[in-house]
């Protein structure tokens, strides 16, 4: 009895040691996007709110925290207000099957991978019922378009999944990450090339973000499915948009850039030279690579065009896919080294 | 123990709930939802099973894809409210029948001999349920399996035969063709000579 | 050969690739950002701006009254109400320009035979309530009472080209 009380309470607090430098990410996140974004435009970007603009996600968080929550009269108030903890609910609680180091997991469960996938796709309910429940057209166009590009390009990551699966013959993101250790061109990204990019693609366009930001689309829809908020639950939708895109950078590195592991490891000076580095500082500066990336293709890229964005999906990506899984089992199974000659 | 316990009966509870909900509800969007409740529920009843992946696919194939396209298609139609309010009186003895029917039936089958008080044998860590499923898929079920992905591959040949129309019938841009485009072929950048000022 | 030529092209990403590569040069250029309240941009001498009545040297007030801004006016911002002075003069009772019909193309200040009306440099102002847009004739002249000195040498720089 009192030892279930404990663990349940050890398990909060093992939440709350990930979730709140997640949100502390999520702000800083806003703020670096800002800074690279307007540093690519010739700009400096906020640099008012405290030294150089530290303090900028601050005064946005309070700003819209004091905000009032616009309830369309229309709109289906139940819905209206549930549709942004129904998106960042997924998007937090993806978080606890990602491998931060050598075992520090909050659930180390064995279908790590398929959990990771499920979470990501139950974040379209949040934003299909903000677009419903609205009562707007834009925002109804918005979760539409949203819907139909997460539907679509989920079987692309699935597919993409799948190759990781079979090379690392386990769908535990820990075991994935093992199977990885030999240094930098023992990760997967080498032989999974072709599944690295278009998993990447696909994480664009499920996290809704350039050039797959139809569901925005300023100059079409407003803002899509999020025209009608104010406040905190615009503020809500925001957070589970960027701690989104650190989950898949996370995923990301996890599955083909061996998560925890040091790049140098096996490399004769450097490999004991950077042997102290804790794990995990590997794992940020990874993912730190990827929300980089996401940055700078948004800095890039015009957006597409609906239709385009479907072909691209549907035509191009899950073709690759399919093809990379059949040469990927026939990797597998000619045990084809330095990755799969076990 | 406890734990596990107060997860069952609350999700169970929460399963039967939604799947009332489910049925009284006016509104098909929130219909819809709960539906989409109660395969949570249940892919949480799975888990407790011990069988995670079950539970997983549960929720990415049936939450994660066939209900959002099911909420995409009520979103989208146009539905006479007063229409479907009513008729509750004239349908009642027909739905009637067929709801003790199905309850008979339920009985029938399921009977408590059925039931039994067998707890599931509890596995350790690193029991994995996947490995289970697959050893038992393509070994002793590997015709129905397969026949299954046979059955789903013409389901989808013919549901693209179907709905094909031919390239001649629509007017859409041919994005292939877009992407084909060579700006050197379209665009012509003339050199002028400078005019000289009077 | 141009097919997979585009073949090998789209698969590599290789446009992709180039747009990142000048997005990440334009990264380590230098900046041009302007601090704003502290620094501006320049301003040239025909800006135009906010609205101003120049009077003479003397203090007489340079408006005759003579309505050709208003004429002029596409937006038909200006409203005037003439009536002669005690002294026979013809002044004007109102002059009104209404700043949200205002489209400040400096007709008005071009029409004016006696350079009264004109459009300053001033860019930064704003309205707190309803009505406070329309400026009105005191006004009008306060703004061109403070703005003497400036409006006079933009003028004056302008001078050699009208």
């Amino acid at each position: 009895m009192w030892n279930d009380v404990l663990a349940l309470i050890w398990i909060v607090i093992k939440i709350l040691i990930i979730v709140l430098p997640l949100m502390g990410a999520v702000a800083y996140l806003t703020l670096a996007e800002r800074k690279i974004i307007g540093y690519m435009q010739c700009r400096i970007g906020p640099n008012r709110v405290g030294i150089r603009g530290i303090g900028q996600p601050l005064a946005d968080g309070l700003k819209l925290f004091l905000k009032e929550i616009i309830v369309p009269s229309k709109a289906n108030a139940y819905l209206f207000i549930l549709a942004p903890v129904l998106t960042i609910a997924p998007a937090l609680a993806a978080w606890a099957v990602i491998p931060f180091n050598q075992d520090w997991v909050l659930s180390n469960i064995n279908a790590g991978l398929l959990y990771a996938l499920a979470m990501t796709s139950l974040g379209v309910y949040g934003i299909l019922m903000a677009g419903w429940a609205s009562n707007s057209k834009y925002a109804f166009l918005g979760a539409l378009r949203s819907a139909a590009q997460i539907i679509s390009y989920e079987i692309a990551m699935g597919f993409a999944l799948v190759g990781v699966l079979i090379a690392a013959n386990s769908a535990n993101l820990q075991d994935i990450v093992l199977r990885q250790s030999g240094g930098f061109f023992h990760w997967f990204w080498l032989p999974l090339l072709p599944l690295f990019v278009v998993y990447w693609i696909a994480g664009l366009a499920e996290t809704n973000r350039h050039p797959f930001d139809l569901a925005e689309g300023e100059s079409e829809i407003v803002a899509g499915f999020h025209v009608e908020y104010s406040g905190i639950t615009f503020a809500v939708f925001f957070l589970a948009e960027y701690a989104n895109m650190i989950f898949i950078s996370a995923l990301a590195s996890i599955m083909f850039l061996g998560g925890w592991l040091s790049p140098f490891e096996g490399v004769p000076l450097l490999g004991s030279l950077f042997a102290w580095v804790p794990g995990i500082v590997w794992f940020v500066t990874k993912i730190a690579f990827f929300l980089f990336l996401y940055i700078w293709i948004r800095a890039t890229l015009p957006r597409y065009r609906y239709d385009q964005v479907m072909r691209l999906g549907w035509k191009i990506l899950i073709p690759v896919t399919i093809v990379w899984i059949v040469v990927a089992s026939l990797a597998v199974e000619l045990h084809v080294g330095p990755w799969f000659n076990y | 123990m406890l734990v596990q316990n107060i997860v069952f009966y609350a999700t169970a509870a929460l399963l039967v709930f939604s799947g009332f909900m489910m049925i009284i509800s006016r509104n098909p969007v929130r219909s819809a939802l709960f539906l989409v409740l109660a395969f949570v529920a249940s892919s949480v009843l799975w888990i407790l099973l011990e069988a995670e992946f079950l539970g997983l696919v549960l929720v990415f194939v049936y939450v994660g894809a066939v209900m959002t396209l099911f909420l995409f298609v009520i979103m989208m139609l146009y539905l006479d409210w007063q229409h479907i309010r009513g008729g509750f009186v004239k349908y009642l003895p027909l739905g009637g029948l067929i709801v003790a029917a199905m309850v008979g039936l339920m009985i029938f089958i399921i009977s408590p001999n059925h039931f039994g008080l067998l707890l599931p044998v509890e596995h350790g860590a690193d029991y994995s349920n996947i490995k289970e499923l697959g050893e038992v898929l393509y070994t002793q079920y590997a015709y129905p399996f397969e026949l299954a992905a046979v059955l789903l591959l013409v389901a989808i040949i013919s549901a693209i035969s179907l709905s094909h129309q031919g390239k001649t019938k629509n007017k859409t841009q041919d994005v292939s063709k877009q992407v084909q485009a060579n700006p050197d072929e379209r665009v012509r950048l003339v050199k002028m000579p400078v005019e000289k000022k009077q | 050969m141009n097919r997979i030529k585009h073949w090998v092209k789209s698969f590599t990403l290789w446009e992709l690739l180039l747009g990142l590569k000048l997005t990440g040069r334009y990264l380590f250029k230098r900046k041009i950002t302007i601090q704003f309240p502290e620094e501006k941009t320049p301003v040239s001498n025909r800006f135009r701006g906010l609205h101003a009545l120049r009077r003479y040297a003397n203090g007489e007030e340079r408006c005759i009254a003579c309505k050709l801004c208003e004429a002029v006016c596409p937006a038909l911002a200006i409203t005037i109400d003439a009536e002669p002075r005690d002294d026979g003069s013809r002044r004007t009772t109102r002059y009104e320009i209404d700043l949200f019909k205002c489209i400040y193309c400096g007709f008005c200040e071009e029409s004016c035979p006696v350079d009264s009306i004109v459009e300053t440099d001033i860019m930064h102002y704003h309205f707190e309530n309803r009505g406070e847009n329309i400026m009105s004739k005191p006004m009008l002249l306060a703004i061109g009472d403070k703005y003497e000195d400036d409006i006079a040498k933009a003028r004056e720089q302008d001078a050699p080209y009208r």
